[in-house]
């Protein structure tokens, strides 16, 4: 067996809590006991590993998934997914879910009435490379409202959810776009203490992966909690 | 002579977000029901359960992803960016709660073991919580009462006693082959959640 990673203990501030009262779900949700300190054994050590053959040949490109080309303005989002120590984490599988360029999503629960599109799912799925590379092409969704309060939108974003080298590295987070508006005043982003750690969440404009005639490239990576376990003399 | 880490800890994590109300769009085609671990060892078994939040509410929105023991393996799916993948790693299921907040999957029971450092724990699954309203995925653990080997876990012995009842599925049937296991988000049952 390789040798484990190790973890570090989540970093304070760094994370949202998980009663944020502004974000009105998190209320009757958000467990009120404090969390029990738990010792990194196997369970948490390890973690799922995911093969190529659990990704298909069109699942980082939504934009192919029909038989049409979806309406909106395409983007190529890229970026590496690294760990704690920078160092890239191959094979982590990504899996993406977006609304439309209208800001609706394929899915039952969304009463927004905003157009779907016959040529766009939203859904994606990649691993990442040997230099923890991952790339998907998409349409930049739409913003949309929800009952959160009063005139509530959300800023445009990405859904990603990652799996790295153990169980204790799992993120589930969004990618958002560069200038939005909307993002001063999201409760779910500013769910985020420091300005700092809510950067993090934010894509950057990216002309050197911006293809000519194509698609504007955004830049987005990721770092998991863990690390390389190899200790060094000295 | 100091030990030293070829790679120091440079990189802060990126913040978590909610799952969302929509997730099953990106997350259903990993979703499986009947977790396989491999070997033939452990008993095949059924873990029925709700999920409820702080008014005693079902959660129809949740989705519990289960981590155990089980021999190393890598996928082989299915192709078609929306079939359900087939077969995902072993030791992995990804299940959603329905309009109810109930959940139903199927695994072998793990055997206890003991961990590098020879502690004790008794048969367990990881159980991580992700939906909308949580900012952060939740981490628990599911134990099966009556298990011999629950006294000595080394995990279940730091939780208060009063609590530790929150992490045991419970038989279901004589053959003890179904266990229900319900998580409270808050309240007087409220679940044990781990900081790791």
């Amino acid at each position: 067996m390789a040798r484990l990673p190790v973890f570090a203990k989540v970093m304070a501030g760094t994370q949202p809590q998980y009663l944020h009262p502004d974000y009105r779900s998190s209320v009757k949700r958000a467990p009120t006991r404090p969390l029990i300190p738990l010792p990194h054994s196997l369970a948490e050590r390890t973690g799922p590993v995911f093969g190529q053959d659990c990704v298909g040949p069109n699942d980082c490109d939504l934009t192919a998934q029909h038989t049409g080309a979806p309406l909106g303005e395409r983007i190529a989002v890229s970026g590496r997914v690294l760990d704690e120590s920078g160092r890239p984490v191959r094979d982590a599988l990504i899996e993406v879910w977006q609304a439309n360029a209208a800001g609706r999503y394929l899915h039952k629960m969304d009463q927004h009435n905003a157009p779907l599109d016959p040529n766009f799912s939203g859904c994606g799925r990649t691993l990442t490379d040997a230099d923890g590379r991952y790339q998907f092409l998409s349409i930049k969704p739409g913003a949309y409202p929800w009952g959160n309060h009063a005139n509530a939108w959300r800023p445009a974003h990405i859904h990603f959810s990652i799996f790295g080298v153990g169980l204790l590295s799992r993120l589930v987070t969004q990618m958002y776009f560069p200038g939005d508006p909307l993002l001063a005043l999201d409760p779910i982003y500013n769910s985020i203490c420091s300005e700092k750690d809510k950067q993090r969440l934010i894509s950057s404009f990216d002309i050197t992966t911006t293809t000519p005639e194509f698609a504007l490239g955004y830049r987005f990576d990721i770092v998991l909690r863990g690390r390389d376990a190899t200790p060094m003399e000295k | 002579m100091r030990r030293r880490w070829k790679s120091e800890m440079t990189h802060v994590p990126t913040p978590s977000q909610t799952v969302g109300p929509f997730f099953s769009i990106g997350l259903s085609a990993l979703c499986r029901e009947e977790i396989e671990c491999g070997g033939g060892e452990g008993k095949r078994v059924i873990i029925r359960g709700r999920v409820l939040d702080g008014d005693g509410q079902p959660v129809p929105d949740a989705v519990l992803e289960i981590w155990q023991a089980s021999e190393a393996d890598r996928g082989d799916c299915e192709q078609g960016p929306y079939a359900p993948r087939k077969k995902i790693p072993l030791g992995f299921g990804r299940i959603g709660t329905n309009e109810f907040g109930e959940f139903q999957f199927s695994t072998r029971k793990p055997a206890p073991c003991r961990d590098e450092t020879g502690l004790l724990h008794a048969p367990h699954l990881a159980v991580v919580l992700l939906m909308r309203g949580l900012l952060r995925h939740l981490l628990t653990r599911l134990y099966f009462a009556g298990e011999a080997t629950n006294d000595e876990d080394v995990v279940l012995k730091l939780v208060p006693p009063e609590r530790r009842q929150t992490l045991l599925a419970e038989p279901a049937d004589e053959s003890v082959s179904e266990f229900s296991w319900d998580i409270h988000l808050q309240g007087e049952q409220e679940t044990v959640f781990f900081e790791a």
